[in-house]
């Protein structure tokens, strides 16, 4: 009974021993492969055209000179679109003039672009998705985003909390795109379960300063009764306040941002604007994370995970801090 | 030639402009009691100036058969490169009145500039105005980009202070860009009716050829049409850049089908030969206040905003329309 207990245990652990090896040895031989190339990164991002993407173009250059200099074996390309047709296009040259192996990319447009992505990953390109996300995932193999529900939320929560439930406010929005629907309905969602405070109503101002300028001097004509303005970006938010300035109204008290540009940071940190107090991040410099990571894996042959949402946070002055880079142009 | 009418009879098509603005000033009244306020009304016509502006001078380009589709991305450039020059200069010379006058200076010479090259490149260069226009569109932009390094130049706060009353200051109640876009308006007339180069502008749009025939310097007029724009432009943006104060790549965009929007609603012809400085005001106004009323109320889905504007243009352009 013995014999047969131990010959069977011993097989059983010679098989798993067996296997472990299998595995390990693949694994080892696998990754020496990768590890032994270098590495061709190309970055594919909206051309410099408002202060954000200009803050997108500033980071990937920024993560290029870096990881570039770190690691002798990597190669980063980056390339600027300044509209989806352009952008497949320097897809196309990146995958066969460039021959890069992977490619981070922040779509112009979600649905245009899922077909080039798509093309290139069946090339064996290793696919990163930024921010804008694709129509069908399957093109991509990791997908890094700022949480543009986290962008509405905040800034709800915040004024909820500090006006203790009641003020009007009134909204000024971005440009009609679903991600500019994210953040409204996370916005509005969360200021539904406080029935004194009341939105005055939201216009698009199309994260435009002379746009926001224009809708805020309506706004102060048609609503005599204003608490805050959640002007929904940094950008917005520097038209808003020269229309308030130049209509001397004092009845605001807040004019609420988003994205956490270098200057309202800087206001926050300084408490020189009464009007400014918090902001929430969105930075773009998410697309310096996102290849940094894509070309740390690659590297080593590893994979990212699926999905990695990079959170906003409340910037108030305590944590201003943190959130300030002065040589960024954003 | 347009003075030389025999008779100046009742043309109901010449009052479009005017029409559709009356109508739209009494639905903005019946929908909001704040639209007809004095405030609104100077906020309307202030933000008008610089479209206006960019109009009265875009309206001497059409007629003369010409178009120009950079004037925006010019403005930016202007906007940016004289805020660079005026941070520049702020610590070398002493009063900052002084450093914004010299700011203003250059936005006028570079505008000028730019308009000259623009002519010289049509005329001499002999190359289609919309392609020429074309290019420069992209490259001021591009220009401007580059020098802000995609974010925005923003003007030194003291030099702020010292041109903030540009834009923010008024004079007898009316604001300063309104009484600016007013005399740019008067001059304009004054230039297209009542001088020998106003004459030949049109002339030049109504048949080149027989202008030139007629002794006309065609090239030379053409030439400071283009120049007359840029100086339009430097205008423009010399009052634009004390309200925010600063440049990004998002300034002065489509302002070009702003400007030539306004120009055509204003009952100029499109082919050139014949246009109107009063209407060309009236339509810059219309337009603004399109948007001003679509702001003021909440009936319609914002994301309609871009199709009640088109349905204006075109009302309105209906409204003047002339039989073949």
């Amino acid at each position: 009974m013995s014999e047969v207990a131990r010959y069977t245990r011993r097989l059983v652990l010679g098989a798993g021993l067996a296997m472990t090896a299998t595995v390990a040895l693949g694994g080892a031989l696998g990754s020496a492969a990768f590890a032994a190339d270098t590495v061709k990164l190309g970055v594919s991002i909206p051309a410099a055209t408002h202060g954000f993407t200009g803050g997108i173009v500033w980071w990937a250059n920024q993560a290029k000179a870096e990881l570039e200099k770190a690691h002798p074996n990597l190669k980063v390309t980056v390339k600027t679109a300044s509209g989806a047709p352009e952008q497949a296009n320097q897809l196309q040259d990146l995958v066969t003039v460039t021959k890069i192996d992977s490619l981070v990319i922040f779509p112009f447009e979600s649905a245009a672009l899922t077909q080039p992505v798509m093309q290139a990953k069946k090339k064996g390109v290793y696919v990163t998705v930024v921010d804008r996300g694709l129509t069908d995932t399957s093109a991509q193999d990791a997908y890094i985003a700022g949480d543009n529900t986290a962008f509405g939320r905040i800034p709800a929560e915040y004024i909820a909390k500090k006006y203790n439930g009641k003020a009007n406010i009134v909204a000024l929005r971005g440009i009609p795109t679903t991600l500019d629907n994210e953040r409204w309905e996370a916005f509005t969602g969360v200021l539904k379960q406080y029935p004194d405070i009341k939105i005055l109503d939201g216009k698009y101002a199309n994260w435009n300063r002379d746009d926001a300028f224009k809708v805020t001097q309506d706004f102060l004509t048609r609503f005599k009764d204003i608490d805050v303005v959640w002007a929904a970006d940094d950008d917005m938010a520097f038209g808003v306040l020269k229309a308030i300035e130049q209509a001397k109204r004092t009845d605001i008290k807040e004019v609420f941002g988003g994205a956490g540009s270098k200057t309202m940071v800087k206001t926050i940190l300084d408490g020189s604007n009464p009007l400014i107090r918090a902001d929430v991040s969105y930075s773009p410099k998410f697309i310096y994370d996102a290849i940094k990571m894509t070309a740390e894996a690659r590297l080593k042959g590893d994979k990212l995970p699926a999905t990695h949402i990079i959170p906003s946070s409340l910037i108030t002055k305590e944590n201003a801090k943190e959130f300030y880079f002065p040589d960024s142009p954003y | 030639m347009s003075t030389a009418k025999p008779a100046r009879r009742f043309d109901p098509h010449r009052f479009g402009p005017v029409v559709g603005l009356l109508l739209l000033l009494i639905v903005g009244t019946a929908l909001n009691p704040d639209f007809a306020t004095w405030d609104n009304l100077m906020n309307v016509l202030t933000r008008t100036a610089f479209i206006g502006i960019i109009s009265i001078g875009m309206c001497f380009v059409i007629i003369s058969g010409g178009i120009d589709l950079s004037v925006g991305s010019m403005a930016a450039l202007i906007a940016g490169g004289m805020i660079l020059l005026m941070n520049a200069l702020a610590g070398s010379v002493g009063s900052p009145v002084a450093v914004v006058m010299l700011g203003m200076l250059f936005a006028l010479l570079l505008g000028g500039g730019f308009g000259l090259a623009h002519g010289y490149l049509i005329t001499r260069g002999r190359i289609e105005p919309f392609i020429v226009t074309l290019g420069t569109l992209g490259i001021f932009r591009a220009v401007l980009t580059w020098l802000a390094d995609g974010g925005a130049i923003t003007l030194d706060n003291d030099l702020s202070d010292a041109y903030g009353p540009v834009y923010y200051g008024s004079l007898i109640g009316i604001p300063v860009p309104v009484w600016v876009f007013l005399a740019v308006s008067v001059a304009g007339a004054v230039l297209l009716n009542r001088t020998a180069f106003g004459r030949y502008v049109q002339a030049i749009g109504s048949n080149e050829q027989v202008a030139r025939f007629a002794a006309v310097d065609v090239d030379r007029v053409k030439l400071l049409t283009y120049g007359l724009l840029g100086v339009c432009v430097g205008i423009a943006t010399v009052l634009y850049v004390p309200r925010l104060g600063s440049a990004s790549p998002t300034t002065g965009l489509l302002w070009e089908l702003e400007a030539i929007a306004a120009v055509i609603v204003g009952g100029t012809s499109f082919k050139g030969g014949e246009g109107r400085i009063a209407g060309t005001l009236i339509g810059a106004v219309l337009l603004s206040v399109i948007s001003n009323i679509l702001n003021l109320t909440s009936i319609i889905s914002v994301y309609l905003n871009a199709a009640v504007q088109g349905c204006v243009i075109i009302a309105v352009a209906f409204l003047q329309r002339r039989r073949p």
